[in-house]
């Protein structure tokens, strides 16, 4: 299943990345990532565990600062915002964490809640349950509203997860291994989910993948990540014509899986 | 990488510098908009309410067994009258606020120390603060807070139970009225010890709840660390007591 392409709008970077660094202690981890996503746009991130992936997803929300580079989104210069500043970006960010990372001590309703009514005081009651009704249906998890985050399954909570950061309706998602750990048919589910997430609110994505079927299913371009660098960018069935060995044995270990 | 001193002196000195600008940042935070009082109730029920049976307990067996060691020895001078205002000396000027503080340092310090290590390594924290909600704020000030107001309504309340568990092993040898014991306990007590008390008892919640807070915020190594947060924030506190114990005495001795 390849996707169309007719939504990308190729003349609005939204996030541009630039000769970045990144080191912890003697751990070089980013040794300069380029990268430009267009407004509309699902690119895709594979690499091996530890190369630094989530650490890039993680710079460009600012929680880790790099070493040297440009982080650019939506036209702020990430490391060098102030708290207000970045509050205003994240406020149009959605963060889909690698273990989605719910509040544990909150209910399903109470999660989803939570990032709207810490940020705009004066929502009334019957839009604050519009919303939460329409970004649970979304994720197909309407009756799960009143169960708490460990009373949920993994591909659960990583759709909740999901439906959390769609509550603030923002114009860039990050999703950080989305599939990982999930049985085939629920990886579809949320395959198609991320897909019917940027055709329905328009939104830009960075997917954080090792999972090949998920890359296929929603990236309109994909970057291969080695040693902490993008050694290849391209569409998905380019990335793997090459004679690569890495890139070749990262395919070929997918499907012999 | 490569040490100033050494690997163990260099990281204490970067923990010291993290504390700091741990408490830097709380009373930057403290003083702002929006104050989050509702969490703040919520936390102050968590610290509060549930520690209350706790100290009921111990405070009573306490003052009771204080007062029944303390008996013989006072006995031989024929001065068992004095009992009430000696129990009153020990329990409001050292006993009350002491026991108080470490076991808070143990129940509540460690809840703390937990809490915030596990959602720090699942990530919860981080997710809290992508979603544009200020974190540290809503998780950090609002527990410092809350226990700094609670550890001393608890050390009123574990002096008066304490009191009372004094009063039933006098009340059994001597016929005293509560009233005369009250009267008698107090008598000794200046504004000035009743301060020291009360001031010492805010610090006491401040250093638990900071240590709790800083030990959780900033673990690491997943599940483990969070074994070890908890763990470090009852000892290191518990260690802070002790000092700040003998610092605010020395202090109040000079001022008198
Ligand atoms: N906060 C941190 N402090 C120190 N080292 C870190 C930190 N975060 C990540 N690292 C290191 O950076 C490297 C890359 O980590 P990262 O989490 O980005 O990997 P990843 O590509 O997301 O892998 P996975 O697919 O397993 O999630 C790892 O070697 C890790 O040890
Ligand atoms: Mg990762």
């Amino acid at each position: 299943m390849q996707k169309e392409k007719g939504h990308i709008d190729y003349n609005t970077p939204v996030i541009i990345i630039k000769d970045l660094y990144k080191s912890f202690g003697d751990n070089d981890v980013l040794k300069g990532i380029d990268l430009t996503v267009y407004k509309g746009e699902n690119v895709v991130v594979l690499g091996r565990s530890g190369t630094g992936k989530s650490v890039l997803i993680k710079m460009i929300s600012g929680l880790l600062k790099p070493d040297s580079g440009t982080v650019n989104v939506l036209g702020y210069d990430v490391p060098s915002l102030n708290e207000k500043k970045l509050r205003e970006l994240r406020m149009k960010l959605g963060f889909s964490f690698q273990n989605s990372a719910l509040y544990d001590s909150m209910t399903v309703r109470e999660n989803l809640e939570f990032p709207l009514v810490k940020n705009s005081h004066h929502l009334a009651k019957k839009d604050l349950n519009n919303s939460i009704e329409r970004v649970l249906d979304a994720v197909g998890l309407l009756q799960s509203i009143n169960q708490m985050p460990s009373e949920l399954s993994g591909g659960q909570r990583k759709r909740i997860g999901i439906a959390r950061t769609l509550i603030m309706q923002p114009q860039i998602m990050l999703y950080d291994e989305p599939t990982a750990g999930l049985d085939p048919i629920t990886s579809t589910e949320i395959n198609n989910l991320i897909v019917a997430v940027q055709e329905k609110f328009h939104t830009s994505s960075i997917i954080i993948t090792h999972d090949l079927t998920c890359a296929k299913a929603t990236g309109d371009r994909v970057a291969m990540m080695l040693d902490g660098q993008f050694v290849k960018v391209g569409s998905f069935d380019s990335i793997f014509d090459t004679k690569d060995e890495r890139i070749n044995s990262f395919y070929e270990y997918n499907f012999i899986q | 990488m490569k040490y100033v001193i050494s690997k163990n002196v260099d990281s204490f000195f970067t923990d010291v510098s993290d504390v700091f600008g741990f408490v830097v940042r709380f009373f930057k935070e403290v003083f702002k908009p929006p104050f989050e009082f509702n969490e703040m109730i919520k936390q102050c029920y968590n610290v509060g309410v549930r520690s209350v049976a706790l100290i009921t307990v111990t405070g009573f067996i306490t003052g009771l067994v204080f007062t029944k060691q303390s008996r013989p020895s006072l006995a031989e001078f024929g001065a068992t009258s004095w009992l009430p205002s000696l129990v009153g000396i020990a329990v409001i000027k050292s006993l009350a606020p002491l026991v108080t503080a470490l076991i808070c340092a143990g129940k509540v310090g460690s809840g703390i120390g937990a809490e915030l290590g596990s959602m720090k390594v699942t990530e919860q924290i981080d997710a809290m603060d992508v979603s544009g909600v200020n974190a540290f704020k809503f998780l950090v000030v609002t527990r410092i807070v809350a226990t700094s107001i609670c550890i001393p309504l608890l050390m009123m309340y574990a002096a008066f139970v304490s009191l009372m568990g004094s009063y039933i092993d006098i009340h059994s040898h001597e016929n005293i009225t509560l009233l005369t014991f009250f009267q008698n306990a107090f008598q000794k007590i200046t504004f000035l010890d009743f301060a020291s008390t009360l001031f010492r008892s805010v610090i006491y919640g401040f250093t638990i709840s900071l240590v709790g807070c800083f030990k959780g915020y900033n673990t690491t190594q997943g599940t483990e660390g969070v074994g070890k947060a908890a763990n470090m924030a009852v000892v290191v506190s518990m260690f802070l007591i002790f000092i700040e114990e003998m610092a605010i005495i020395q202090m109040v001795n000079w001022i008198r």
